[in-house]
């Protein structure tokens, strides 16, 4: 005979409902709805608010003592690695997609193109915060230069990390890629960028929630439409975690 | 005593309106409390001002060493394993029994939490709008000029604390520190926790900067949107306690159908 005790009961019971909400909680059906949600928050946040006001900016007081690196912190790819060890001497910054003038610019055009330095709070989808100097191109900029096409709609930045073996990438839409601050950054406060911070250029698109700032980049591609690159949902972390592509909250 | 028991009076209390908005207000709140715990999993840290990560002074840490899971409150650690930090095998802050998911997924537990947000917002305002335009804040929830005086609150600590509830006639209307506890948590809890999970938003920093300046940086608003939520899960162990004290039936009764039998009083 068994004896079940209160204790037992109350475990057996929480773990019967555990069941039941991770059933709930797995459900594709309940997740499709649950996103609306947050499809709801990029419309009314698009509706209601100015989607040309810049990010706070800071002052140097304002400076993280130490800036937590996020994502990946060294590629492995040997395209990226090779360039890391020649101080990415010979690497260029492909532009293209559906451009006019496709680019291939060296670090050094970068480093001596008109800039923008920004203070700004980086935001991990975590909680976490930290605020860094930034220096680098507007990407309107270099946009401008290849001569978008009036029918692209989206920018990709393929970047040089990848997580098990599927590549880093992320994607914007071009009221975001000519936003002033959205700048593709070789400098960070001051300094080149380094290998943790995403040597030798990151994006920096703020406003938007840390796994967009793409780190590594070796490509930008601009496109009509998202789908049929990669998972098609716009990103690493969207192809393969459910996050959501507009980072705004 | 059949007959004392009839003597009793049975009042209409709850209005379908303000029924429907404390069920579905209630979902929400617990499916954001849960849904948050996970969301604060990803990083159980909490810092004041504008930044905050690893390398920088928390003000409060649920972590574990091993299978020993502490909680620190600035520099003073406390054990909890077993409850925070380290409980049911898990190494997470919060255990698999109070997040959604259960399992780690942030992602998900992002869904769950800006989905009934909406809902919670929506609800609310109808609710507010309707408590309004009914008078039913007036009637029910306000203090009336007698409740709000000293004297009397303190006589209202003192019933409380000796578990000294109000009986017959006097059961009808919400007591003044019932009243107190519901305009808290509908005028400022609720605001508060909404306001500052609005301010967390890079997107609405941009467009509504004051908010940052208000609440004294993101840490600081992620820190009070913590507060808040400890203070909304006090308030639900306190409620659920006084539902339970002052009759489990008669009170769900009147949350769920509307009508409630007022305690009877004792015999002089």
């Amino acid at each position: 005979m068994t004896i079940i005790t209160r204790r037992h009961a109350l475990i057996g019971g929480a773990g019967l409902m555990l069941a039941g909400c991770d059933r709930i909680t797995a459900s594709p059906t309940v997740r499709r709805v649950l996103t609306l949600g947050e499809k709801a928050t990029m419309s009314a946040q698009h509706l209601v608010t100015d989607r040309h006001a810049l990010a706070p900016e800071f002052t140097r007081a304002d400076l993280s003592p130490v800036f937590r690196e996020n994502g990946s912190r060294r590629p492995a790819a040997p395209d990226w690695t090779g360039h890391a060890a020649a101080g990415f001497a010979d690497w260029r910054l492909m532009v293209g997609g559906m451009v006019a003038h496709p680019l291939a610019v060296s670090l050094a055009q970068l480093r001596t193109a008109p800039a923008r330095t920004q203070i700004t709070r980086h935001d991990c989808v975590e909680g976490w915060s930290a605020i860094g100097e930034w220096t680098g191109v507007p990407l309107g900029l270099l946009l401008k230069r290849a001569g978008l096409s009036s029918n692209a709609r989206y920018i990709v930045f393929h970047c040089a990390d990848d997580y098990a073996g599927q590549p880093y990438y992320e994607s914007i839409d071009l009221v975001d890629a000519f936003h002033p601050q959205t700048i593709l950054a070789h400098t960070m406060n001051g300094q080149p960028l380094s290998v943790g911070h995403g040597a030798p250029l990151r994006l920096r698109v703020e406003r938007q929630l840390g796994y967009k700032q793409a780190k590594y980049v070796m490509r930008i591609e601009a496109v009509a439409t998202l789908a049929g690159i990669h998972g098609g949902k716009g990103g690493y972390w969207e192809d393969h975690s459910g996050y959501q592509w507009y980072a705004g909250i | 005593m059949p007959a004392r028991e009839s003597e009793r009076t049975l009042i209409y209390r709850t209005r379908l309106p303000v029924r429907l908005w404390h069920w579905v207000n209630a979902l929400c709140i617990f499916i954001m409390l849960m849904s948050g715990a996970m969301i604060f999993n990803a990083h159980p840290r909490l810092y004041w001002g504008k930044f905050g990560a690893n390398p920088d002074h928390p003000w409060l840490v649920i972590g574990n060493r091993g299978t020993q899971g502490f909680l620190m409150l600035g520099d003073h650690e406390v054990p909890t394993t077993g409850v925070l930090g380290y409980a049911q095998g898990t190494d997470v802050a919060f255990p698999p029994l109070v997040t959604i998911p259960s399992s780690y997924n942030l992602a998900a537990a992002r869904e769950w939490h800006f989905f009934f947000a909406w809902v919670l917002v929506l609800s609310g305002l109808m609710f507010v709008t309707y408590a309004v335009l009914s008078r039913h804040l007036w009637r029910d929830l306000a203090l009336t000029r007698e409740e709000s005086s000293l004297r009397h609150l303190w006589n209202d600590v003192k019933n409380h604390a000796r578990l000294r509830f109000p009986k017959g006639e006097a059961a009808r209307a919400y007591n003044p520190l019932q009243k107190i506890a519901y305009l808290t948590v509908i005028f400022a809890l609720i605001p508060l926790v909404v306001l500052t999970g609005l301010t967390m938003s890079p997107a609405i920093n941009a467009a509504w900067p004051y908010l940052l300046d208000l609440f004294g940086g993101r840490q600081s608003a992620r820190s009070i949107h913590f507060l808040c939520a400890a203070a909304l899960a006090a308030f639900i162990a306190v409620h659920l306690l006084m539902v339970v004290l002052a009759g489990t039936f008669s009170e769900l009764r009147s949350m769920v159908t509307g009508w409630y039998k007022l305690p009877a009083e004792k015999r002089p």
